[in-house]
């Protein structure tokens, strides 16, 4: 450390995963697990489509997207072709493993084991016909936005 | 293996810390010291659980010359991540790192 202001050290973290692609769910899902590494109490809260995540029959069978980031650089034509999201999901999958980032579900049980908490959103879940047996275990509860603020009394509110 | 920049003294011994203050050389360490260093952070008795953890940590780490991710001790010391948060509470991995007188790990996982 160069220079000590003092700052407060960062306690507790609600991390909200929004987006269903694997790029959209692991950036949440390893700032989680960072958090839990580094003593910071974490909550976990998926909403919208980043519940793909937790919903066990899709959780193993998230994709990167091909189409619509100009990141990839790849022509939207190409991005479009029947197989090109499986094979982009496939090299990325396989360049994580190399590094030792799980896939998502041994990742959610490995944060979940870790200490964090992990809900998913009420209105989405009402709004895509869900119930609470349709999540993986690890799901400690379905809770609306108002108790989601509640329990992140104290924390950086953190929005992927 | 990270640069000295001080000493600090443990059971008699001034031994060379790093900016983190966890320790330089290797074969300075010994279950004596970790004992010592534990009770810094907080853990008045290390158990062979703990032992487990710390040693296997040591091996990796001079194999590969950086800590064992999470994911990766626990698939192989024989303690799980539950029982690992429990052993090492408040920042794990860099607990007993710094216990196993290793340098902070480098991983983000």
């Amino acid at each position: 450390m160069l220079e000590d202001k003092n700052y407060e050290p960062i306690r507790k973290v609600s991390i909200i995963i929004s987006k269903g692609s694997l790029e959209g769910v692991y950036p949440g899902l390893i700032m989680a697990n960072g958090a839990r590494m580094e003593g910071i109490e974490a909550n976990l809260f998926f909403t919208f489509f980043g519940m793909e995540a937790i919903i066990n029959k899709k959780m193993d069978r998230l994709k990167v997207a091909t189409v619509g980031n100009p990141a990839m650089h790849m022509p939207t034509i190409i991005g479009s072709i029947p197989g090109m999201s499986a094979l982009a999901t496939h090299m990325m999958s396989k360049e994580m493993e190399k590094i030792d980032i799980p896939p998502v579900r041994e990742f959610i049980e490995m944060i979940h084991d870790a200490g964090c908490n992990i809900y998913a959103c009420k209105a989405s879940v009402d709004m895509f016909h869900l119930k609470k047996e349709n999540f993986c275990a690890q799901v400690d509860e379905v809770i609306t936005v108002g108790e989601f603020y509640e329990k992140s009394a104290g924390a950086n509110i953190i929005f992927t | 293996m990270s640069t000295a920049v001080g000493v600090k003294e443990i059971l008699g011994k001034n031994l060379a810390i790093d900016a983190d203050s966890n320790l330089v050389n290797l074969s300075d360490w010994n279950e004596e010291i970790a004992k010592e260093l534990a009770k810094e952070e907080g853990i008045n008795e290390l158990t062979e659980k703990h032992f487990q953890v710390i040693n296997y940590m040591r091996k990796v780490f001079s194999e590969t010359g950086d800590a064992p991710s999470i994911r990766k001790l626990t698939k192989d010391s024989g303690v799980d991540t539950k029982e690992f948060y429990e052993l090492f509470p408040k920042g794990p991995a860099k607990k007993a790192a710094r216990i196993a007188g290793l340098p902070k790990p480098k991983g983000c996982i």
